[in-house]
């Protein structure tokens, strides 16, 4: 278990103060796996640096089964760095060592003796399916399997918290599965608690329990990955449930008011559409629409035009009576305005 | 060929001077690298940035050290630490006396160089050491050094190279050795045999450091 609370940073650049993190509070249970998702700029970095203490938060409190990282003395640093496990967007495997040798260096730094270091390499090495690479150096090896050692790595200090730092950016889509599965696999084998800090929507759809969105050092968004995907209101269901851009068709149903519609869950298993149809007895198009599974569950995201004639707020009525979240759908260019807003924003940021 | 193995110079002279030259790399050489290569850590090290920043140390041993005792021409450098050498080694004169102005000639060189090599090492190599949990000479020994040394090597190469060169303009000056025999009779008594052996000598000998520095180099490296 971790907790973060009300964590800052600020830095300073000349006279000026730069806020990184602006009082981030986060905490992820044992055994579950919690993504923070953000855009380049949105203060990851920042956050890895003050959870790894390789920063010291400027307040606010980082603890680890309740033992308290951020306040420990210098001279400790080193013994609490050893309870959270780092893996690296490029692996940052030293090129001097062998496979085994990178997994032995957190080792090597405490003294264990050899046999005993022996014993845990091997042992970890089969862990993450490397049987075999001892002997080989990072060079010799794919991006995957060389992220596969820095994970190998990460648990040579049995640690309680595992920080994946965009652990698959630098991966082509095949092997950011394999290394996603490798890291829920070791979570529920190892109860290990899981953050994973990406930009990667993919990554979180695919392992991770719960989510925050980080924007402008602060989390705007937080929950379970069903609870934040169910809601059309959220920022991250738009992210998880993303509809391709569309136009109104042209023809009968020109004028007609168009809807946005997200099922959730046992709704998403309803003929929902032609309920509606059938029911008000009016035509209506599906202009654009995403279908996922998420954390078990399945999702739906459709955007609907119903003809121009039909009584649209019973329309939103009958929906909401069966647990469906719909709302009018802002026209595309509000949306095109919203997001260049958003993009303004991170800009000045920079 | 005949004519090198007749001439009384060459046979006399010429091995003596051979093991002077030796003499004034090796020992340089050694000095070099047991002192320059800490320094090399140090001012990497408490660079602003750095593992251990240390600003005002920092310059003034970059600046004043490193940078004013480049800037002296080498032999200019050499002439004035005589009365150094004196004080340490009793003598201004031979291939001993001479290693003192070459050290400290190459120190400042070599260090830098040094510098250089370990600026090279990924940050992100030295992020992971140190969220494993190592001390700061641990992350000096286990990752700055080892993952650069193949460069390391490299930089010990030139600089033993240099010194080569160095060591006929010490010869010049009391240190002897090929530089001395080059200019004695080579140049100031016409003898050409006596020049192109020596300059060919000393070919051979930058050659045999070069080739074994790569050599080195190469099995070293990894990556």
């Amino acid at each position: 278990m971790i907790t973060v609370t009300d964590l800052r940073k600020v830095y300073r650049q000349g006279k000026k103060e730069v806020v990184a993190l602006d009082g981030v509070t986060l905490s992820v249970p044992k055994g579950s796996i919690h993504g923070i998702i953000g855009h380049s700029g949105a203060g990851k970095s920042t956050l890895v640096r003050c959870l790894t203490l390789l920063d010291r938060p400027t307040s606010g409190s980082v603890s680890i089964d309740g033992t308290e990282l951020s306040s420990v003395r210098d001279s400790e640093i080193r013994t609490a760095r050893r309870r959270i496990g780092m893996v690296f967007q490029h692996a940052n495997l030293m090129d001097s060592r062998t496979a085994a040798g990178n997994v032995a260096h957190p080792l090597e730094l405490v003294k264990t003796p050899k046999d005993q270091t022996q014993a845990k390499v091997a042992g970890l090495l089969k862990l993450v399916g490397l049987e075999g690479f001892e002997n080989a150096y990072p060079s010799q090896l794919s991006g995957g399997q060389r992220q596969r050692v820095g994970i190998a790595r990460a648990l040579a200090s049995d640690p309680d918290v595992l920080l994946c730092d965009e652990p698959t950016s630098a991966l082509d889509p095949a092997t950011t599965n394999e290394i996603l599965d490798l890291i829920q696999d070791l979570t529920t084998r190892l109860q290990l608690t899981v953050l994973i800090i990406t930009h990667e929507m993919n990554v979180v759809k695919r392992v991770c329990d719960s989510v925050s969105l980080l924007f402008k050092g602060r989390i705007i968004e937080h929950g379970a990955l069903q609870d934040v995907a169910g809601n059309l209101e959220s920022k991250l269901a738009r992210a998880l449930l993303p509809l391709p851009p569309s136009e109104p068709l042209q023809g009968t149903l020109e004028d007609g008011p168009v809807l946005e519609i997200l099922f959730a869950g046992d709704s998403a298993k309803e003929p929902v559409i032609t309920g509606v149809a059938r029911h008000f007895d009016i035509d209506l198009n599906v202009l654009a629409g995403s279908v996922e599974t998420l954390g078990g569950q399945q999702f739906g995201h459709l955007r609907v035009q119903l003809a121009g004639n039909a009584d649209s707020g019973a329309v939103l009525d009958y929906l909401h009576d069966r647990g469906i979240s719909a709302k009018f759908a802002a026209s595309e260019a509000a949306i095109e305005s919203e997001t260049q807003l958003q993009h303004q924003a991170t800009g000045e940021k920079k | 060929m005949n004519e090198i193995f007749a001439n009384p110079v060459l046979a006399k002279a010429l091995p003596e001077a051979i093991v002077e030259t030796l003499q004034m790399v090796g020992i340089s050489a050694f000095f070099t690298v047991l002192i320059g290569l800490p320094l090399g850590v140090f001012l990497h090290v408490t660079a602003p940035g750095g593992l251990r920043p240390m600003p005002v140390t920092n310059r003034v041993m970059s600046d004043v050290i490193v940078n004013i005792t480049r800037s002296i021409p080498f032999a200019i450098l050499m002439v004035a630490l005589i009365p150094l050498a004196r004080l340490l080694t009793g003598t201004s004169l031979g291939p001993v006396a001479a290693s003192v102005s070459l050290s400290i000639g190459t120190i400042p060189f070599f260090a830098r160089l040094v510098e250089t090599c370990l600026r090279d090492v990924h940050i992100g190599k030295i992020d992971a050491a140190q969220v494993m949990g190592s001390t700061t000479m641990q992350v000096i020994n286990k990752v700055m050094l080892r993952e650069s040394l193949p460069a390391l090597v490299a930089a010990t190469t030139t600089t033993v190279v240099t010194l080569v060169g160095y060591s006929a303009m010490a010869g010049l000056v009391g240190g002897g050795g090929l530089g001395k025999l080059a200019y004695n009779y080579g140049f100031q008594r016409f003898d050409v045999t006596v020049m192109i052996v020596t300059i060919v000598l000393i070919i051979v000998l930058v050659q045999i450091i070069q080739l074994v520095g790569e050599w080195i180099a190469r099995s070293l490296d990894h990556r």
